[in-house]
């Protein structure tokens, strides 16, 4: 009996240009697709992944060639001529399918990689397929053990431990400096997109007051109602500092905005608490000897840049154990299949010797009437040590990964003929 | 029995150490489980190692240079625990376990011969005096951490350079949070023990003050502590220039309670 093979489909935001994304026939929830595969001929057990970066149909099939089209054809419809697909979408068998599945479930195959998002949307996928019962055994077993490479991963890499994106970066400094962000305060200086984009981060952490100042009025006040903030003039700067705690600036002025000596005497204001200018104007708003302050803290942005870029490279370092984890898990499984495969002969094999000794036992005992229960325990467990004994080579002949270039289907048929496993399957059926 | 204790525990501190120092280059959660467990495991052994030295004595174990130093250990160990208790400041154990191996070795190099107390401090104010006096210093060492681990993480901010230290060490906030609770525990501490000791100076010696060279040195230490203290709570001190003072002021400390024994001598002066 051959094992089922494992099939994945599936296309991303790298293989795959939006437009062809938007064509696949998948419309919003999980049910009814998941459903419309089921009908598909020859397919065992299936899954679905659907995000906004990917789409990816997991499947157990004994006919790999034939399905593939029924499941291209049901995810496309006549939308793409079939000749793009194969540029398009990506096919997997076994174990690339098992591998490719651990990687996107550690988010190593993620636009921005280390993000945890995808382990969540991978565990919603499994729960419609689990729920559905479109999953059985191999597939259960195999999303679950995905969730656990994930797991590995993230407790053993630190993939997903650094900022890559410049407002990420200014929320985590801000998170090193000030700790808590609830009941700080961010001024924005000028109300351009990076500002905002760093502002909303800073808000999605807890900051919990905004005030934005620009050299028009209304836009500020635009601005500031978003956040439900409150927008000053340009003019109240240096009394603002006073107040807040993390100034984003990114006007169009061609000079400085801030001086040294400018913020020096906020600092006894404040009475020292913590100062964080992010400086994300070309060219720089704020006197860089700014930096040089007790308590005060300078970031424009190339030293953002580089923290992102240092994050980065700290990132692919850690992808590289991860990747490592992976093909560890990937290799497991396959065994944890190939097992699979060979364990109805095993059962097979058990079963005919058990039958055997325990015909020959009754024969004997029968005859042997005079033994005590403890004499006949004895020789229950003698006859019972035997076959252990007997059935211990080949079960390991069945079992093991060394086989001496003997393939294991082959090594399947050899013990099925030498114990005559299945002509005694037939002669019981009839 | 109890130099058997006090070997057993540090030891175990030593395993802590080890354990925390692993964690802090791996950090990985569950060795730091690990380690402190082993830390409270040895700071209870210790606890017993003072019980027992304590019975064996007969007096307050804090007269001889082994008896303080190991006493000392034994209240940073213990201030950080309690600390524990109600906030964690992210790896500051690892600081800690290193400082509290640093002196149980020299307390185990000092000799733990066991003298009979001189007369002058056969008095009830020992343990008070000597303890108080000690358990501020714990309190006060645990500041000087914080302030190390303090400029150790504002010089990666400030440079811009993230090394060891950026992603271990935890928000400058939560570090100069420590130094302030610290102080404001240690220094009333410190106080009393400096009112407890005249008081009992007069007792003993006839006079509340001496200008013995351990008398004058933990006046300049209060001074230096007093200064600090005033400049947090008036015009809202902190950051680098409260680190560096709170390092000074501990390093006041160290010598008054070594250097002056050595150097300058005087009353306060143990059996040696």
């Amino acid at each position: 009996m051959p094992r089922d093979s494992i099939v994945l489909l599936g296309v991303n935001h790298k293989t795959t240009p939006l437009e062809i994304r938007e064509k696949l026939a998948l419309s919003g929830g999980y049910e009814d697709p998941l459903q419309a595969l089921a009908s598909i001929d020859g397919i065992n057990e299936h899954y679905l992944l659907s995000t906004c970066n990917r789409v990816e149909v997991l499947y157990t099939t004994a006919k790999p060639v034939e399905t593939k089209h029924k499941v291209l054809n049901f995810l496309f419809g006549d939308a793409v001529p079939e000749k793009d697909l194969d540029k398009y979408v990506y096919h997997y068998d076994n174990e690339e399918a098992i591998q490719h599945l651990f990687m996107v479930a550690s988010s190593l195959d993620s636009m921005i990689v280390g993000e945890a998002q995808i382990l969540g949307q991978l565990k919603e996928a499994y729960r419609y397929a689990s729920e559905q019962k479109t999953s059985g055994l191999i597939l259960n077993k195999l999303l679950h053990k995905s969730f656990f490479v994930a797991k590995r991963v993230r407790t053993e890499t630190q993939i997903g431990a650094s900022a890559v994106s410049i407002s990420y970066a200014a929320v985590e400094l801000a998170r090193k400096i000030f700790g808590q962000l609830d009941n700080k305060s961010v001024m924005l200086v000028g109300a351009g997109e990076m500002a905002e984009l760093a502002a909303e981060h800073l808000v999605g952490q807890g900051v919990a007051n905004v005030v934005v100042a620009n050299r028009t009025l209304e836009r500020a006040v635009k601005l500031a109602r978003r956040f439900n903030g409150q927008a000053v003039s340009l003019d109240e700067l240096i009394d603002q500092l006073e107040h807040v705690d993390i100034i984003i600036s990114s006007t169009g002025a061609t000079g400085t905005i801030l001086s040294k000596e400018d913020v020096k005497p906020v600092m006894r204001e404040r009475r020292n608490r913590p100062l964080f200018f992010i400086d994300i104007a070309v060219p720089r708003d704020l006197d860089q000897n700014i930096n040089d302050l007790d308590n005060v803290y300078l970031y424009d942005i190339d030293d953002l840049n580089n923290v992102v870029e240092m994050n980065r490279a700290e990132r692919d370092r850690e992808a590289v154990k991860a990747e490592r984890i992976v093909a560890e898990e990937t290799l497991k499984f396959s065994t944890w299949l190939d097992n699979m495969e060979a364990s109805p002969t095993i059962v097979d094999l058990r079963k005919k010797a058990d039958e055997i000794c325990r015909f020959e036992l009754e024969k004997t005992l029968g005859k042997m009437t005079d033994l005590g229960p403890k004499e006949q325990k004895s020789l229950e467990k003698m006859a019972s040590a035997i076959v252990a004994k007997i059935l211990h080579n080949p079960m390991q002949f069945l079992k093991t990964e060394n086989s001496r270039g003997v393939d294991r289907r082959e090594r399947i048929n050899i013990i099925r003929d030498l114990f005559q496993l299945d002509d005694q399957n037939d002669s019981r059926k009839t | 029995m109890s130099y058997l204790l006090f070997q057993i525990s540090f030891v175990v501190y030593f395993l802590a150490m080890s354990a925390y120092i692993v964690f802090f280059v791996s950090q990985k959660g569950n060795v730091r489980q690990v380690a402190r467990r082993i830390f409270l495991g040895a700071g209870l052994l210790h606890t017993f190692n003072i019980i027992f030295r304590y019975l064996e004595a007969g007096h307050t174990p804090i007269t001889s240079q082994h008896e303080t130093v190991s006493f000392f250990a034994w209240s940073i160990a213990w201030c950080y625990l309690s600390f524990r208790w109600r906030y964690t400041v992210k790896n500051l154990g690892t600081f800690v376990s290193v400082l509290t191996v640093i002196l149980m070795f020299i307390a185990a190099l000092a000799s733990r011969e066991i003298l009979p107390l001189i007369p002058a401090l056969q008095s009830w104010w020992l343990p008070f005096h000597a303890s108080v006096s000690i358990v501020a210093d714990g309190f006060l060492a645990l500041a000087c951490i914080g302030g190390i681990m303090y400029l150790l993480q504002e010089r990666e901010i400030k440079r811009k350079r993230f090394g060891l230290f950026y992603s271990r060490l935890p928000s400058l906030e939560a570090l100069d949070k420590l130094n302030h609770h610290c102080l404001s525990v240690g220094f009333p501490l410190l106080t009393l023990g400096i009112i407890s000791g005249s008081i009992w100076a007069k007792q003993a010696w006839g006079a509340y003050w001496h200008w013995d060279p351990k008398e004058t040195w933990s006046l300049i230490t209060w001074f230096l502590y007093a200064a600090l203290v005033h400049q947090r709570f008036t015009i809202g001190w902190r950051g680098r220039p409260a680190a560096i003072m709170t390092i000074i002021a501990f390093l006041a400390v160290l010598f008054t309670l070594w250097g002056v024994n050595y150097l300058l001598g005087g009353i306060h002066t143990y059996a040696s």
